[in-house]
């Protein structure tokens, strides 16, 4: 059973978060034989707990410590304070996520060589590519059950898709289908198969989707190795006058200060606490924080190119029946520029409950331009639009000392500005998106807006060259050689399709070289 | 608990008059607000009844949905109902009927088309009050489980077993 290990302990990896990154590497690590000791700001919830209820889920689950927004996008506007919308708990966003897991596209890996100087644009290639990749993504889908590899039927579509589809078919799209999805699409004796209840962004009481809290986690405690400790707050990354990091300090369950020692210490904590982390554990050697000798901490942050297209129409759809996230388009997802814009886009069904549409179709209207709108629920179809958005140096998360969270630490402020390519792709796919349900008679169209950030990416990028970037092609600093970064982070560039699954891969593979260089003794 | 007060300079009967030219059938008295047909009835604590009245109007002009009834606003609103949020709610309407009375009505409940208050609103939309009302009814109104069978949403599935077996996908008109 999960093993408790000693806060003196210097022979533990410290991984900080639990979610595709963290729970995954842990996970990973204690199955070679790797004491882990995982430190989780959240508490621990399992299907059993999830409620299919949208805003006490999100009361439950959701990540509400302070943080404060700047720059041109709405969510700074309209959510102030909420610039993501992502998980504070064991697991953490995974208990969230839709399940959408597609691998990159080939040159997507290398987008500065394939879009070339894009102005304004901090483009840069990933120091690796799909074909190093591919093994470890063969084992992500293995390890997510994900529907259409290894054999695995898709999901069967339901009432949103097949409204979505049946608009796709009509203009011509060919790639459509129920997606490839971390949901049971069979019985493997373990997780459930998709009961098609909805509220898969509140969790998934049946276990059908994959989250690292109830799969990884308890996998990893089985092993003996892994201990994860839930409502432990990391405040501070600590190291020795060689450079070295020696442990972490956090803040327990009773909000009393422990400091934990470790061998090495792997951050995973989402892109804003990622670096807002590193920035906090600045110390006389390191002023502007850890791993930060690029000054590329916290910047290049990513959030995809997002929106929602919603469509009314003169019958029932009943669109929150079945999986959220129930099928895809994948027409659009090509670098093809006489469209107007560099990358491309997904086009994926989504449907939100009646109280977050109330929330997120077009927040701040009021008046009967809206409320007609919310009286066709019942005949509403949606989708979300997921596109590559362009890296800015000045898209980022910085410390905000004006303001402080439950401990007197500095929050994360996310300052973000659309990149004139965003903007035009953006534009393009709410025209596709609006051409889709119209090709079914749509008796209305909505083209909403992004809601507070899902997918956050880049703030710890991956370079060759340490002057680029923070973390080298196994996710390891480019200037601390026992302090990693373990999540969407470390992202080079966003790509277009959704992140997780090259999360997981990403984490399994550097699972695989961190106990490797262990073993070796070079760490 | 509150004797009924009629601010502004107004009667009773006018007050009375503008509720039933307005529709919403409020009846204001004895500080009980009560629907025309008893569907719901509230005893107002501590703000004005021609407060919490004009208050409910405004929650339905923000979010007019004809086929939820006024209780729902009720609910959503009730809330302010407190002696802490009282004063700032008393001169967030007292503003508004200043505004209304700009535009030559005698107060926000004196008037006969929804047009009209949504005018007098537009003129204070990015004032903290209006703000405040608005934010609040997303979820104070949207929120109420009661609410949902109006829009046909049916809330949680699990405990029926999903939607499996229950026409998760039984679109029949495409
Ligand atoms: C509604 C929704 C739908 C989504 N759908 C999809 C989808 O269909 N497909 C897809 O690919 N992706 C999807 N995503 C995105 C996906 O959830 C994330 O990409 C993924 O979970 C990110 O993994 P991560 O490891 O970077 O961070 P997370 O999973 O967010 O984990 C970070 C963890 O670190 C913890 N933490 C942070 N700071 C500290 C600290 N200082 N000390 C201790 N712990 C800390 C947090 O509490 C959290 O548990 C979705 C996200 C949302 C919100
Ligand atoms: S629709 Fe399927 S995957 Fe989503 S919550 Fe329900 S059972 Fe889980």
């Amino acid at each position: 059973m999960a093993a408790p290990f000693d806060l003196t302990d210097d022979s533990v990896v410290v991984i900080i978060g639990t979610g595709a990154g963290g729970g995954v590497l842990a996970n990973e690590l204690a199955q070679k034989g790797v004491s882990v000791v995982a430190l989780e700001a959240g508490g621990r919830y399992l299907p059993e707990d999830y409620v299919n209820d949208e805003w006490e889920s999100f009361g439950q689950l959701a990540w509400t410590d302070p943080r404060t927004t700047s720059g041109d996008w709405r969510v700074a506007k309209d959510f102030s304070g909420l610039p993501a919308w992502i998980v504070k708990a064991v697991g953490g966003t995974t208990t969230h996520w839709a399940g959408a897991s597609l691998r990159f596209q080939d040159y997507e890996w290398k987008a500065k060589t394939t879009y070339g100087d894009v102005q304004g644009a901090n483009l840069l290639d990933w120091p690796i590519d799909g074909a190093e990749m591919a093994p470890w993504y063969d084992l992500a889908e293995k390890k997510l059950g994900v529907t259409r590899t290894n054999g695995w039927p898709g999901l069967p579509g339901n009432n949103n898709y097949k409204v979505f589809e049946a608009g796709a078919k009509a203009l011509g799209y060919e790639e459509v289908h129920t997606g490839r999805m971390a949901i049971m699409s069979h019985d493997d004796g373990d997780r459930t198969p998709c009961q098609q209840t909805g509220f898969c962004f509140q969790g998934c009481k049946w276990g059908a989707k994959w989250s690292s809290a109830y799969t990884d986690i308890p996998a990893g405690e089985a092993t003996g190795n892994l201990e994860v400790r839930e409502r432990a707050h990391v405040a501070r990354i600590l190291h020795d006058d060689t450079g070295k990091v020696t442990g972490v300090e956090y803040y327990d369950a009773d909000g009393n200060l422990q400091m934990q020692k470790a061998r090495i210490v792997c951050v995973a904590g989402n892109s804003f606490e990622s670096p807002r982390l590193l920035l906090n554990s600045a110390s006389e050697m390191f002023p502007d924080g850890l791993a930060n000798s690029s000054g590329q901490v916290g910047r290049n942050y990513m959030r995809h190119m997002t929106g929602s297209v919603y469509a009314t129409f003169d019958k029932p759809v009943r669109m929150w029946r079945g999986t959220t996230m129930a099928g895809i388009i994948q027409d659009e997802a090509r670098h093809d520029p006489s469209r107007g814009f560099v990358g491309g886009y997904e086009l994926e069904t989504l449907s939100l409950g009646l109280p977050f549409m109330a929330a997120f179709l077009d927040p701040g209207a009021w008046g009967r331009e809206f409320t007609t709108a919310l009286d066709s629920y019942e005949n509403m179809a949606g989708m979300w639009i997921v596109g590559e958005d362009m890296p800015q140096e000045t898209n980022r998360v910085t410390l905000n000392m004006d303001v402080t969270d439950q401990y007197g630490l500095p929050v994360a402020n996310v300052h973000f500005d659309d990149h004139p390519n965003d903007i035009a792709m953006r534009n393009h796919a709410y025209a596709r998106g609006i051409a889709v349900y119209e090709a079914v008679g749509a008796t209305r169209v909505f083209p909403t807006p992004p809601y507070p950030s899902t997918h956050n990416l880049g703030t710890n990028r991956m370079s060759e060259n340490p002057r680029d970037g923070v973390v080298n092609r196994w996710g390891q600093t480019h200037d601390i050689a026992n302090l990693f970064v373990s999540d969407g982070s470390q992202f080079t560039t966003g790509a277009a399709e959704n992140p997780t699954l090259t999360i997981v891969a990403l984490a399994i593979r550097q699972a695989d070289h961190i106990a490797g260089e262990m073993s070796r003794g070079a760490l | 608990m509150n004797t009924p007060k009629t601010p502004r300079g107004m009667t009773r009967r006018q007050l009375l008059s503008n509720a039933a030219i307005l529709g919403t059938g409020f009846a204001v008295g004895g500080g009980f607000i009560a629907a025309a047909d008893a569907a719901w009835a509230r005893e107002v604590q501590a703000l004005q009844p021609q407060t919490f009245a004009t208050l409910v109007q405004m929650a339905r002009d923000i979010y007019p949905h004809d086929k939820v009834g006024d209780e729902f606003y009720v609910l959503a609103v009730s809330g302010y109902d407190t002696p802490e949020a009282a004063p700032a709610i008393e001169a967030g309407i007292a503003a508004l009927d200043a505004a209304a009375r700009g535009k030559g009505f005698g107060s926000y409940l004196d008037t006969g088309w929804e047009r009209d208050r949504v005018d007098i609103l537009r003129g204070i939309e990015d004032s903290a009050f209006f703000q405040q009302i608005r934010g609040g009814l997303v979820t104070g109104l949207y929120n109420q489980k009661a609410v949902w069978p109006i829009f046909g949403y049916e809330g949680a599935s699990y405990e029926q077993g999903g939607y499996i077996d229950r026409g998760f996908n039984d679109i029949n008109w495409l």
